[in-house]
């Protein structure tokens, strides 16, 4: 196998709730080559989003270590952080995470405008053209309707060209036809571009289009299943 | 849940919210507003301490007579008969300087006393080894003078230098370090000198050109009935002053100075209202799950009420308190701002002010934090589960007409009077409503910017965001810096463009009380000393008594400053020439021989009620001058050179007590003065250059004052922008976050941050020289009458100030937002 894109090694992550401090992650420990499409899956608690969260180098682990390419996260700053994830990781979360204030079009320019590039503008409208919003570039957020809002966000996630993608539900606040047409996106543009991928759900069809499913309960890593179809086939 | 449990879940919730830093807004706010109240409270109550608790001392007896002209003997006369004791005392103003030194002259307010003066009090006079001071023994004896600190310090002169007053050389026997006649030391312009009755005839001041007010001071039991008795036989130019009509000038000044500072703190009052409104709406729902978790529990809507009533007003009395203690402060503050004006001895405050201010502090905070507690108290128990129930609709407006009317309150309360009131609010109310607009369309205006950098892109699109928001801190923030530029670079800018407008030849002293007898000496010093033809113009002093031979009677003249003019002595003159900077708008001026007439600058005309053609008749010393009015005249006052009121043609007045007046221009060396007052002691010199110095003086220290208590608005405004930042505070947090994953560096959120506050602080600067601007224009062109000066530093201090201080108080604002790690947050509004 070629060099792992993510590593993590014995992540753990303890939160103090209350008296007792409450184990969020126990010991989970993978790697994940380039390419590779993994969607980790558990109940709602068992720590999904927590672990995404540390892979991204959003939060920091109790203990454990998360390499991104050949970086290991723990030794960063929040800053030096936020640097790597600008070059390394795309994001789309659940409730989509646009700002407000800001119209799609300058959503979509935001990563590229924050790594420096020059042509952002004419970027991040090819984004948008090419996840179908050409003609929606000058509204804002809150007048387009939630499938619309997802796809900002997905133009977003690849504008910057990253190595990862990392969504958590992205289908989860969408209804049914929406969700497939916003995964089927996804999936699409990730395929093209022979991204990693990472995927946080609890939704049995979205996580049967990956190559690799993570399973988590109650905080450790209880699964780790390969599918032959690669997820590239599945309808 | 019983009452005492309550009590206690209430102190609970607070001290927890306390912890969390959640009512710092509200506190600051609270605690500004009592403050601002406070300080002009505090302020004004001691000063208003001062005159009551000194009133019987103030006049130096009970009663007190004055005139313009000497009172005849029969008031002593008739006092003494009832058994009253009775002084006479004249004042007036002379030149004063130190006997045979180089030292230049000052005038100073002199008065003259005899045995048994005061008859209420006593003269205090400095003794160095008591701060107290000590109790003089009498009068100044024959021979002597007493002068006070100031004239010592002026004079370079001690106790038992020589100075010359008038003709005569008298010593100085005494500082004095206060006389009974306090107010003066309220408001007190000249240094003072007390001198002997018996001195005065030798020293030749008393000329009928020199103003002086003779008085008989009277004490004792029988008073009342003895007013009632001087009060049926007082003459014209002669009045009464009690206890009771005690200095109603000095009284009027305060009340006005009291109502204008206090209606200034409340302005301050009003943002806090804005920024306790704001806060208590974030309160609110930061609140509506706890408050829907207890209804859940089986609250009832009345406790759940109680229990946060209990909080605010915990709060509110906190807060008064605290309030209360900076306004303390303030006071004194204010007090050492207008030392010179205000005495340093005044006595401690009362605790009403206190009261007055926590109650407005209450009323404001309850006038703006009840609805939201209402409707935390009506919360929905459902909002346990369906998170999206029971949202309070915010800034519903009649929710707000509660604190509407609480402003609206104040202000009446304040303001004392509906009009100054309704000016007051609709001033305000029209002020933050035009600064909004102004603001609402540069906002707009912003759109059109070309926008490089998402840090300004982002910061502008904050500003559109919340258009509403971010008008009324534009508007209140500018509102604050415009009230400051107003009363630094305007007041500068007005001051010196009016002397600019000056004629540079403007005369800048006058020579007043010179005799006939002293005429051709005096022109011929002046000719040899300033190489220049100075007119001497005579003057003749006396009483309009009737119009058309009907007897004036001031007590039917309803307009004041008629009253006062109708019974004052008025400065006549004769002249065959209309006068450079004179000009006639009515009637013609008269030919050579004409007599029988007078001309009349319109002004007073019009305040008297004279027509052209009308005949008017003054008292002169005893003999009637009547005359036609053949001629209004205009007058050019700002020229400073010699103008009267009423002219004659030459003639009329012959034979009449005359006294002349001259003014020239002359270097500010004071020797040729010095040397003209040695020769001529009798005469008054009064430097313009000095007087305007004085009043100059007193504008700034007074500016200085209004200063302070605008600093509270500015502070208010801070407030409105500091609670806006709170009540966005979640926006941000969340903007914050998802910047961050996007992988956003900690120099990159700042800047984003501090683009919005800058931008913000811009625009509030704008408004605020804008505004400066358009008061400025109004006051130099309608009302001073003077060119007006654009002033590009009013911009740029505006704006620069406005972008560097709003972006430091949206930096200290909005710093916790960038120390939250992303992940939590996410999570948190995902």
């Amino acid at each position: 196998m070629a060099d792992p894109v993510i590593r993590a090694v014995g992540l753990s992550k303890l939160v103090i709730s209350g008296e007792a401090p409450l184990k969020i992650l126990d010991d989970v420990s993978f790697d994940i080559a380039a390419g590779e499409s993994v969607a980790i899956v558990g109940a709602s608690g068992s720590g999904k989003t927590t672990l995404l969260g540390l892979l991204a180098g959003l939060d920091r682990p109790t203990t454990g270590e998360v390499w991104l390419g050949n970086t290991a996260l723990n030794g960063l700053s929040e800053d030096a952080r936020a640097a790597l994830r600008q070059r390394w990781v795309g994001f789309v979360f659940q409730s989509f995470q646009l700002l407000p204030a800001l119209t799609a079009l300058e959503n979509v320019m935001l990563p590229l405008e924050l790594a420096g590039a020059s042509d952002a503008g004419a970027r991040a409208r090819e984004w948008l053209a090419r996840v179908g919003l050409a003609a929606r570039v000058t509204h804002y957020p809150k007048q387009l309707s939630g499938g619309e809002q997802q796809r900002v966000a997905i133009a977003r996630a690849f504008s910057g060209d990253p190595e990862v993608l990392m969504a958590d539900e992205p289908t989860g606040n969408l209804d049914g036809a929406t969700g497939s047409e916003v995964a089927e996106l996804m999936f699409r543009l990730n395929r093209e571009r022979s991204t990693t991928l990472l995927l946080v759900t609890h939704e049995v069809t979205l996580a049967a289009r990956c190559a690799r499913r993570l399973s988590l309960a109650t905080g450790r890593l209880v699964g780790d299943e390969r599918s032959s179809l690669g997820g590239a086939t599945a309808a | 849940m019983k009452t005492p449990d309550t009590v206690r879940l209430a102190w609970r919730l607070l001290s927890r919210d306390w912890r969390a830093g959640e009512l710092r807004v509200l506190i600051a706010a609270l605690v500004l507003a009592v403050a601002s109240v406070g300080t002009v409270g505090f302020f004004t109550d001691r000063v208003k301490g001062a005159l009551t608790r000194q009133a019987n001392l103030l006049l130096g007896a009970d009663l007190l007579l004055s005139g313009d002209r000497p009172l005849p003997d029969e008031f002593m006369r008739e006092a003494r008969l009832r058994g009253l004791a009775a002084v006479p005392a004249i004042k007036f103003n002379s030149m004063v300087q130190a006997a045979g030194g180089p030292g230049a002259a000052v005038l100073a307010d002199v008065k003259a006393v005899t045995a048994g003066y005061p008859l209420r009090g006593a003269i205090l006079l400095v003794d160095p080894g008591n701060a107290a001071g000590k109790v003089a023994p009498g009068v100044p004896p024959p021979g002597e003078v007493w002068i006070d600190s100031r004239l010592a310090a002026r004079l370079v002169v001690q106790q038992g230098s020589k100075l010359a007053v008038g003709e005569s050389t008298l010593t100085v026997g005494a500082i004095v370090q206060q006389d009974p006649e306090v107010t003066s030391g309220l408001l007190a312009l000249g240094p003072r000198l007390m001198m002997n009755l018996d001195d005065v005839a030798a020293t030749r001041l008393l000329q009928p050109g020199n103003r002086a007010s003779y008085r008989l001071l009277v004490a004792g039991d029988a008073i009342n009935a003895f007013r009632d008795w001087a009060q049926a036989h007082l003459d014209r130019g002669q009045r009464l002053e009690s206890i009771r009509d005690l200095r109603p000038e000095v009284r009027q000044t305060l009340e006005r100075a009291e109502q204008y500072l206090g209606l200034a703190a409340l302005v301050a009052v009003m943002l806090a209202a804005v920024a306790i409104a704001l806060a208590a709406s974030r309160y609110l729902r930061r609140h509506l799950d706890a408050a829907a978790m207890m209804r859940c529990l089986g609250a009832p809507q009345r406790q759940i009420l109680s229990l946060f009533a209990l909080q605010f007003l915990v709060l509110g009395v906190g807060a008064s308190i605290a309030g209360c203690a900076l306004a303390l402060g303030g006071q004194q503050l204010l007090i050492v701002l207008l030392g010179g004006i205000v005495s340093a001895d005044l006595p401690p405050p009362s605790a009403w002010p206190a009261f007055a201010a926590a109650a407005s502090g209450l009323a404001v905070l309850f006038g703006f934090a009840l609805p939201p507690l209402f409707a935390l108290s009506r919360v929905p128990p459902l909002r346990v589960l369906r998170r999206d129930l029971g949202l309070p609709r915010a800034g519903g407006w009649l929710a707000y007409a509660l604190g509407a009317a609480t402003i609206a309150l104040l202000i009446g309360w304040q303001a004392q009077d509906a009009t100054t009131g309704a000016i007051m609010i609709g001033g305000t109310a029209a002020l933050l409503a035009v600064a909004g607009a102004v603001a609402w369309a540069l906002i707009a205006l912003l759109r059109l910017l070309p926008q490089r950098g998402y840090s300004w892109r982002y910061g502008l699109a904050n500003l559109r965001r919340r258009p509403l928001a971010s008008s009324l801190q534009i508007g209140a923030l500018g509102l604050g810096l415009m009230a400051l530029l107003l009363l630094t670079l305007v007041r500068g800018d007005l001051m010196r463009n009016w002397r600019a407008s000056l004629p540079a030849d403007a005369p800048n002293v006058f020579l007043i009380n010179i005799l006939p007898d002293q005429i051709e000496g005096m022109h011929a010093l002046l000719e040899r000393e300033l190489k220049a033809d100075v007119p001497l113009y005579p003057m003749v002093r006396g009483r309009l008594v009737a119009v058309n031979d009907v007897p004036v009677d001031s007590t039917r003249l309803t307009d004041a400053r008629a009253r006062r003019l109708a019974e004052r002595e008025f400065n006549l003159s004769w002249m065959q020439e209309l006068p450079r900077s004179n000009r006639v708008v009515a009637g013609q001026w008269w030919k050579a021989g004409e007599t029988g007439v007078i001309s009349l600058e319109d002004g007073i005309a019009e305040t008297l009620g004279v027509k052209l053609g009308d005949v008017l008749t003054y008292d002169i010393v005893g003999t009637r001058v009547s005359a036609r009015v053949a001629n209004l005249r205009k007058v050019d006052w700002d020229s400073f050179r010699v103008n009267f009121f009423a002219l004659y043609p030459p003639g009329m007045l012959d034979g009449l007590p005359t006294t002349y007046i001259a003014a020239t221009r002359a270097p500010d060396n004071p020797a040729w003065l010095n040397g003209l007052l040695a020769q001529y002691p009798n005469v008054l010199a009064i430097d313009v250059g000095e007087l305007l110095h004085q009043v100059g003086a007193i504008v700034e220290q007074v500016a200085r004052a209004v200063e302070f208590v605008f600093l509270f608005t500015l502070a208010g405004g801070v407030l409105v922008l500091e609670a806006a930042i709170a009540a966005t505070q979640d926006e941000r947090l969340y903007d914050a976050a998802v910047l961050r994953t996007l992988g956003a560096s900690r120099r990159q959120l700042t800047a984003a941050q501090l683009a919005e506050f800058l931008a913000l602080g811009t625009l509030a600067g704008l408004v605020a020289a804008g505004g400066a601007t358009a008061t400025a224009y109004v006051l130099a062109d309608r009302v001073f009458h003077i060119p007006f000066g654009w002033n590009p530093w009013l911009w740029a201090i505006g704006i620069v100030g406005g972008a560097l201080g709003v972006a430091a108080a949206g930096w200290i604002g909005t710093r916790r937002t960038l120390r939250q790690p992303p992940l939590t947050l996410l999570r948190q509004f995902g």
